[in-house]
């Protein structure tokens, strides 16, 4: 009861605050917005929201799906080479270390109005690359007696990383799939902000600022906090299927 | 039965070759069971991964009843100090995976019964449906064992398999792994460094020298009984004792010389 009580109250309590402020200095729709506007804001534009979200959701999960399938076998592959890690990894990191905000701008020219393409595109660049690193660190710390047990009986490298190492790495694969959808939300919703005549709730959110709309770009805000929210706790809810024994491991 | 013939083996290091056996010979019999004792670093568990043929002799030759190790083969389990249990399967799952690499003709519920099987010969009937984590570490040790014989082996070989464990754990399983070969057929190599562990357990212990090593030195224990912890308090078995850890104390000096 208080675990669901206390946090619908300081949401309640927050809420009540936000309107007092709005209603207290008199701010007019065009310079901020009101928890009361929301609803409105929601209802005026509930067909946009759905097709727009939509669009967003599924240029996320697109993305991520590509840097799984990407950040999965370069993991992989450094995982199980020393030498092509040590060729690899100074790459990655450099990719890494350029901010993505950077990127978007240049995509967005280079692909100029391949909406899908260049915002599927960016959710996978920034989001492949923990996934990569979670993988390889996974492989490459695997005690060698683990792999020894099943070499010793002439079980093929495939049937070792399909019994052992991939399932031993999955804890660490889903603590990077965390950040790595996280971080494909806010590659989508850059590019969609960015690149001109788009779709997208990144798009809904520019046509706001625009025309000074403060109550579409907050109810874009909530929008966006919704999706990241279901896409986080699916990401979770598959963690649990899967690798639930490291969960169970942790709390021991 | 093991027969390893005139083996020398090599390691490459930044200071070059690095010799770690020198000319080792010795042989198990068939069902015997032997023990490989020595200073530490002397090159024991090579001896294990190449009787398992994870890595291939630069000179000499092992033999497992009568061919020739060239790679790894399935009649061969083997259990380590780490017992490296699996720790999304349960201790049943865990036991049965060599069932999953080795040939075999046994049906699911054979392969089950197999598994609960060894599991009772040592004591683990009610934890079947545990995970690793939930196990004391003898009890997964114990586990480990079970894994190791459940393809039925020729052949077991055990790398210092209780040296993580308490002095009262161990002894319980010293008495587990003598019950275990009353009633499974297998040929078996312990690595241990252990004087007592290897009197009570092996046929014959083999002293190897340190390090590149070689054997030293090589003695029959000649047991009356094996089911009782008594007879290693025995006047035969301190003579064991002294005389074992004479020789060890011959190879940990002619070490140091060699430094």
């Amino acid at each position: 009861m208080r675990r669901i009580a206390v946090p619908i109250l300081t949401i309640i309590l927050f809420l009540l605050f936000w309107e007092w402020l709005v209603w207290f200095n008199d701010w007019p729709n065009y310079k901020m917005a009101s928890p009361s506007d929301l609803g409105p804001a929601f209802w005026k534009y509930k067909t946009l929201f759905f097709s727009f979200g939509w669009d967003t959701l599924w240029r996320t999960v697109a993305g991520l799906l590509i840097s799984i399938v990407i950040g999965v076998a370069l993991g992989m592959i450094m995982g199980f080479s020393k030498l092509l890690q040590e060729g690899l990894y100074p790459l990655l990191i450099g990719f890494n270390a350029i901010p993505k905000a950077t990127i978007v701008p240049i995509l967005s020219l280079i692909f100029i109005g391949q909406h899908d393409f260049n915002t599927v595109l960016i959710a996978f660049l920034i989001s492949f690359f923990p996934i990569a690193v979670s993988v390889s660190i996974g492989l490459s710390t695997l005690e060698p007696e683990y792999r020894d047990i099943l070499r010793a009986l002439g079980a093929s490298k495939l049937t070792i990383f399909w019994k052992i190492a991939l399932p031993k790495t999955l804890p660490e694969f889903f603590g990077a799939l965390k950040v790595a959808v996280t971080l494909a939300f806010i590659g989508t919703n850059l590019m969609e902000i960015v690149s001109p005549h788009g779709r997208g709730l990144g798009a809904l959110f520019d046509s706001g600022k625009t025309n000074s709309d403060y109550p579409l770009m907050f109810a874009v805000l909530i929008a966006l906090a919704v999706l990241g929210i279901v896409l986080y706790y699916c990401v979770v809810v598959l963690e649990r299927i899967f690798a639930g024994w490291a969960d169970q491991l942790s709390r021991q | 039965m093991i027969e390893v013939n005139n083996v020398s083996h090599y390691f490459s290091s930044k200071n070059g070759e690095l010799q770690v056996l020198d000319n080792l010979s010795f042989s198990v019999p068939k069902n015997g069971f032997s023990a490989i004792v020595g200073p530490s670093g002397c090159g024991k568990s090579t001896v294990t991964k190449l009787i398992a043929g994870l890595m291939k002799p630069r000179k000499g030759s092992i033999i497992l009843n009568g061919e020739a190790v060239q790679s790894p083969r399935s009649n061969i389990g083997m259990a380590f100090q780490n017992p490296v249990l699996l720790e999304w399967r349960n201790i049943l799952k865990n036991v049965m995976l060599p069932l999953e690499i080795v040939h075999n003709k046994l049906s699911n519920e054979e392969k089950v019964e197999r598994a609960r099987e060894l599991l009772a010969l040592v004591g683990l009937s009610e934890y079947e449906n545990s995970r690793p984590s939930e196990l004391s570490g003898g009890m997964r040790q114990r586990a480990s064992l079970c894994r190791s014989l459940i393809h039925r082996p020729e052949v077991l070989i055990l790398d210092e398999p209780f040296g993580a464990l308490d002095a009262f754990t161990r002894e319980d399983l010293w008495l587990t792994m003598n019950r275990l070969r009353e009633k499974e057929s297998f040929t078996c190599l312990i690595i241990t460094h252990d004087i007592r562990e290897s009197i009570f357990l092996a046929d014959e212990v083999v002293v190897l020298s340190g390090r590149p090593a070689t054997n030293q030195f090589s003695i029959k224990t000649e047991k009356e009984s094996n089911d009782n912890l008594d007879q290693l308090y025995t006047p035969h078995a301190s003579e064991l004792l002294n005389i074992l850890r004479e020789q060890i104390g011959i190879a940990r000096r002619k070490e140091m010389a060699d430094k």
